[in-house]
């Protein structure tokens, strides 16, 4: 591009010309090629290991169906997907609770920031460093647990372990909540006051304004957000490997140890088992998506 | 009615900061008791001196400015194209840049040592491969951080300008563009870092040395050392965080994934 092409340019044009269209489309090719390369084309592997014969190479059902008939796999998808409802649901809850005390609870401006920013560090705080946090304060000999046992509860004794789905999912619930509170946050903004005012003068009860007001309008961001919380725990791995040792079957524990070494003794079915997360992250995202524009319609 | 409501908001504020804080502290007090009978802060010391921190740390922080170098000189041009001559492209490029979000980072390195295990693209082993895949993690969060960045000033104008001017495109991007976006790309670049020093999936499934998989290593042979690097790891998260808020003058919570 020189110099002379802008002067043209400056003359007003009726559709842009063609070459100068295909010179920019080249400079589109290095994102192109890298997407394809390393993102694209390492996917498709799994979609085209997925319905290929691992022995003969040719086209087949086989894998989907010994997936769907595997009680191992199915135990696995169904124990991620119990943790995820638990933790998106408990996350999510939570989450709204203290974004709405600390911008509509009528506490002091930094309280609000302080959330903002905590959360903003804990919902990257995640992985092996999170496991040994719980490790520190809810394994047998933790910080918390001394505490309890010290005014005479054990939690070991109620059938609390660390390393199982309830302690696993306290861990998650560390990076759930926040989650919900840096993205719930701006809806519950677009909340206008004045609304609470109508209600209120016309004599609605702060029930009534939960009921038929506030919650309809922020129903669609709540839901949305708490899908994405699902997909958020679904496609962890690190976590639970750290903390579990490995010994929780999640799916993506079992395709983490598949890749060490055919544990499901079948590749094929390693594959299929993949390209299932796949497809339950594509609907988690879609429905995210989806809820996130019915709430821009309200929340400007 | 209204009294009622502020004390229920601070109760579940406390709630919150507990569950914020007292892993942290557990952790804290956890890496301070290396020394039998005493505080100190030996853990860290064993930690620091340890040659396998010593390679694993910088591994780490190299792996992160490779993978924001990267991913400046690739999303920069594009999201700039794309602004300036081809919105016909954008969705197409925000589609990819979402596709990190739907494959969870086990199932993409599971897609990776598939493609790239067997001749002729027997790649795995390269640490070109590892820093690729951290781009591709990074991706959603860079690409967005720099298209935000563009879409608040006049691409369009500063092009023009720059070019009658007679500036080259090497120009217009390195010298007119990217100083105008700075505070986007500090940003997205520093939670690349953040994702980056604290990702264990790739680095531990493409055998690379990097901190994640150093602390699962500890946490399996030591007692008092991975409460050192757990807290070490905090604050560098921390850091990295407070530095975003800071150059974005407040602009609100970044996320990231690698859990």
């Amino acid at each position: 591009m020189t110099v002379l092409d802008s002067v043209k340019r400056d003359a007003p044009q009726a559709r842009p010309a063609l070459p100068k269209i295909s010179w920019a489309w080249l400079g589109l090719m290095p994102f192109f090629l890298f997407a394809i390369l390393f993102l694209l084309y390492p996917s498709s592997t799994i979609v085209v290991g997925t319905f290929q014969d691992s022995k003969t190479g040719g086209f087949t059902f086989q894998n989907i169906l010994s997936l769907l008939k595997d009680p191992y796999v199915l135990n696995a998808y169904w124990l991620s997907i119990k943790i995820s409802i638990v933790t998106a649901l408990g996350g999510g809850v939570f989450g709204f609770i203290l974004a709405y005390s600390a911008i509509r609870g009528g506490l002091p401006r930094f309280m609000r920031s302080s959330l903002m920013t905590f959360s903003g560090v804990a919902s990257n705080f995640a992985g092996i460093p999170l496991a040994f946090a719980f490790i520190a304060l809810l394994s047998p000999t933790g910080l918390l647990t001394n505490w309890l046992k010290a005014i005479n509860i054990n939690i070991y004794d109620h059938g609390f372990t660390l390393y199982k789905f309830w302690g696993l999912s306290a861990a998650y619930m560390y990076f759930q909540f926040p989650l919900m509170v840096l993205i719930i946050a701006p809806a519950i903004d677009g909340l206008r006051r004045e609304w609470l005012e109508a209600s209120e003068n016309l004599g609605a009860s702060t029930f009534q304004y939960w009921r038929y007001v506030a919650f309809p309008i922020l129903l669609p961001s709540i839901l949305g957000t708490m899908i994405l919380l699902f997909g958020n725990s679904f496609g962890a791995f690190a976590t639970a490997q750290a903390l579990t040792g490995g010994q929780i079957t999640l799916a993506t524990i079992v395709i983490g140890a598949q890749l060490r070494g055919d544990v499901l003794n079948d590749p094929g079915l390693g594959y299929a088992m993949a390209f299932g997360m796949v497809i339950i992250m594509v609907v988690v995202i879609t429905g995210y998506t989806y809820l996130q524009r019915i709430t821009e319609r309200w929340l400007k | 009615m209204r009294r009622t409501g502020v004390i229920w908001s601070w109760f579940w504020m406390i709630l919150g900061i507990l569950y914020f804080f007292l892993p942290l502290l557990a952790t804290f007090i956890f890496s301070l008791k290396a020394v039998l009978g005493h505080l100190s802060f030996k853990a860290y010391v064993n930690v620091f001196s340890d040659p396998k921190f010593q390679s694993s740390f910088p591994a780490s922080v190299i792996w992160a400015v490779l993978t924001i170098i990267v991913g400046i000189l690739l999303f920069v041009p594009t999201a700039y194209l794309v602004r300036l001559r081809l919105p016909q492209a954008r969705s197409a490029i925000e589609l990819i840049t979402l596709v990190p979000f739907v494959v969870p980072a086990i199932v993409y390195v599971f897609g990776l040592v598939g493609t790239y295990s067997h001749p002729p693209l027997l790649i795995v082993d390269s640490p070109a491969l590892l820093v690729a895949g951290y781009t591709v993690l990074s991706m959603p969060y860079m690409y967005r951080a720099i298209d935000t960045g563009l879409r608040a000033i006049d691409v369009q104008t500063l092009t023009e300008a720059a070019q009658s001017l007679g500036a080259s495109w090497g120009t217009i991007l390195f010298r007119v563009i990217l100083p105008n976006i700075r505070v986007s790309i500090l940003s997205g670049a520093f939670l690349s870092f953040a994702i980056v020093m604290g990702e264990y999936t790739l680095a531990q499934y493409l055998a690379k040395p990097a901190f994640a998989p150093y602390i699962a290593l500890l946490i399996q042979n030591k007692a008092y050392e991975p409460a050192a690097a757990t807290i070490i790891s905090f604050a560098l998260i921390w850091a990295c965080m407070g530095i975003i808020q800071v150059v974005g003058g407040g602009e609100q919570g970044q996320v990231a994934g690698g859990h």
